[in-house]
């Protein structure tokens, strides 16, 4: 970061043109990221009140000078109640991680597939991947609940065909959960996935081949940790917006599969407490990324020990 | 005794190409053999047929006495070098080399003492750490020849080996190469589209068009006397004259009636049938004067080029045939002759190349 600050002051009167291309998402991730994330963070240290906005202002300048509200009640009470919390985090991140599993187990083959097919078919198999995409993803989900109801399609074609004998309980299970999941978030999988492997050089399988590697130990000493960088960002782009998720498990799902997605709206629109809901929300936040900045910080330490020493290579 | 590797009219189709069309080559052991033609005439797709990377559509490949129909890569007695060398970007220098090695199951002690004494032969010691691009384009190519070396095949395989190199590493390169293969006594099989590459390697030399061998020779032969006009246009640079045979004392050949060239051949031509005569540029010489010899042509300076250590010439007879000719510069007083200035092309009789195509 410093390295990076140091270089950019020495080159300086080079980057003028660049700094605009990079200032432009910098204010707008500022203004509608970091800003409603310090927004959310100030909320959570407040007390709720009945009004707009439904919460105290942190701090301020009144009729007696500067004052502030700030309080640290609301992650007290997450304290204090946790195990209300716990189960659902638990839920979320179990789901979470569940889906992202089965995602990346079906899409791993088919990304695979999509990287080795000739150049005319991957652009039409892409397309077909990020199709369902573009169909609003509640529609996906009505879609999926008129194929699987105790009257939908699935188990109306096997009574008809004399599969079953009655309707089978798909509906409010897992099964539906995870089929939801995996059919919302499979693209966000594939691509990453897709992307590292259609860059993968056909040659170095043959290579493997040709000095007596069997299929598994080109995939175990090859392919695998060639495609490790495409593994780890479709993971975190499945898993982050699934631990969030609360329409598919709420409208798929059973009435026990409380979510942390859903007490977060429960506490933010029904009870109308924004400072608890904020608190959940940072919390959240926190276990989150933990893992992220510990993945790239992985990576990043990585990149530095592979950087190319061009005068090194030189030399020798 | 059979040779070491026995092509049997093999042929190889991809959807409606033909990549290799009903060909057949024997090659003996030790031998370093070059595979020279232009891009997309087959001699990459013949070199992955070896390799097992392709089978056949039609024919048979043996190697050491073996039918190699349905034997794996990895069971052929035969390694791959590749063009842009594939190397494991996620592994060392000396896990690139050991990647074979491994896969036999070689470990520990074993497997260090090999791939130190591999690192030694392309003269890598220090670098065995070092990850694939951290190294210049010359050491990855000798990692490749290390890494395809380890499993000590009968046969290696190289396609384009030098041809990533620039052009005063290549040059060294050539003979390191050969070097290592008259060390080890290893078949090479080497696919190249330079023809200077080829000649520098090659013990023997295969010209590929189409899909097929058009002729199979030592590098001399190939040069000097070539069996057809497209061998001999390929390698070098060549004048062409197209011919009626008038017959003289061995073979006398006539063109338009003022072209009175002698050639030596050995076949005994008919009178009147048509031929090409072929010469190369260094075989003409150049003079300002007449001095009565045999094929002694009158001509004009076209065109010239000065490369420091010869001339380019391009001259033109009076009925308008071109020759193509290099003068050496052996006397630097000698005033050369200037663009549009008239002299004598002579030539040997030994040195006219006569192709019946």
């Amino acid at each position: 970061m410093v390295r990076g600050m140091a270089k950019y002051l020495v080159n300086l009167p080079a980057v003028t043109g660049r700094r605009l291309v990079i200032a432009l998402p910098l204010i707008w991730l500022a203004v509608f990221f970091f800003l409603p994330l310090i927004e959310t963070l100030q909320v959570s240290f407040t007390s709720a009140r009945r009004g707009i906005p439904p919460y105290e202002p942190l701090w301020g300048i009144g009729d007696d000078g500067f004052f502030t509200n700030f309080t640290t009640g609301n992650y007290a009470l997450l304290l204090q109640y946790w195990s209300d919390y716990f189960g659902p985090a638990f839920n979320s991140i179990k789901l979470a991680f569940f889906s992202t599993l089965v995602c990346l187990i079906f899409a791993y083959p088919m990304s695979w597939w999509i990287a080795r097919s000739n150049e005319k078919w991957r652009t039409i198999l892409l397309v077909l991947v990020m199709l369902p995409f573009w169909t609003s993803s509640l529609l996906r989900i009505y879609a999926l609940i008129g194929l699987l109801n105790p009257n939908g399609f699935i188990n109306a074609a096997g009574l008809w065909l004399g599969l079953i004998d009655a309707p089978i309980q798909m509906m409010q299970t897992d099964f539906s959960i995870y089929m939801g999941m995996v059919l919302t978030y499979l693209p966000l999988m594939i691509l990453p996935l897709y992307a590292v492997m259609v860059r993968l050089d056909a040659d170095l399988l043959d290579a493997a081949a040709d000095l007596g590697g069997s299929g598994m130990q080109i995939f175990r000493t090859i392919i695998l940790p060639l495609t490790l960088p495409g593994i780890i960002a479709g993971s975190l782009l499945v898993f982050i917006p699934a631990v969030g998720e609360f329409v598919i498990p709420a409208l798929l799902g059973g009435p026990d599969q409380l979510m942390m997605g859903k007490v977060l709206w429960t506490e933010f629109f029904r009870n109308r407490d924004w400072p608890v809901a904020s608190a959940i929300a940072m919390l959240l936040l926190a276990i989150l990324t933990v893992p992220i900045i510990y993945a790239r910080y992985q990576d990043g330490r990585d990149t530095v020990a592979e950087m190319p020493n061009p005068k090194r290579a030189e030399a020798g | 005794m059979a040779p070491f590797i026995r092509l049997k009219s093999i042929s190889k189709h991809f959807a409606d190409v033909v990549a290799v069309d009903n060909l057949s080559l024997d090659i003996e052991k030790g031998e370093l053999f070059c595979l020279l033609g232009a891009s997309g005439c087959g001699k990459s797709t013949l070199l992955r047929l070896l390799a097992g990377f392709e089978s056949p559509t039609k024919g048979t490949i043996e190697i050491d006495g073996q039918d190699m129909a349905g034997v794996a890569p990895a069971d052929r007695p035969v390694n791959f070098m590749f063009q842009n060398y594939a190397l494991f970007p996620h592994m060392s220098v000396a896990d690139n080399i050991g990647y074979g090695l491994r896969r036999a199951g070689m470990r520990g002690t074993e497997l260090g003492e090999r791939v130190e004494s591999l690192l030694k032969l392309v003269r890598l010691q220090k670098l065995g750490g070092r990850k694939p691009h951290q190294l210049s384009g010359g050491q990855r190519q000798r990692v490749a020849l290390a890494r395809a070396l380890a499993r000590r095949p009968k046969l290696l395989l190289l396609d384009e080996p030098l041809a990533a190199l620039d052009k005063k590493l290549r040059e060294d390169t050539q003979f390191e190469l050969v070097d290592i293969q008259e060390k080890l006594g290893t078949t090479f099989i080497v696919v190249t589209h330079d023809q200077e590459e080829a000649m520098t390697l090659a013990g023997r030399i295969g010209i590929m068009d189409a899909g097929q061998l058009v002729q199979v020779d030592a590098p001399r032969s190939l040069y000097e006397r070539p069996k057809s006009s497209f061998v001999a246009d390929f390698l070098g640079t060549i004048s062409f004259v197209d011919a009626i045979v008038a017959s003289c004392d061995k073979t006398s050949i006539t063109i338009g009636g003022d072209l009175n060239i002698c050639a030596a051949s050995d076949d005994d031509l008919p009178v009147g049938s048509a031929v090409k005569l072929a010469i190369r540029p260094e075989k003409i010489y150049l003079s300002r004067t007449k001095n009565g010899g045999v094929n002694e042509i009158e001509v004009v300076v076209e065109d010239l080029a000065y490369l420091g250590f010869a001339t380019n010439y391009r001259v033109k007879t009076a009925s308008g045939q071109m020759f193509k000719l290099q003068q050496q510069q052996r006397r630097s007083l000698d005033a050369p002759l200037s663009w549009g200035e008239t002299g004598y092309v002579h030539f040997d009789p030994q040195d006219v190349i006569v192709l019946k195509d």
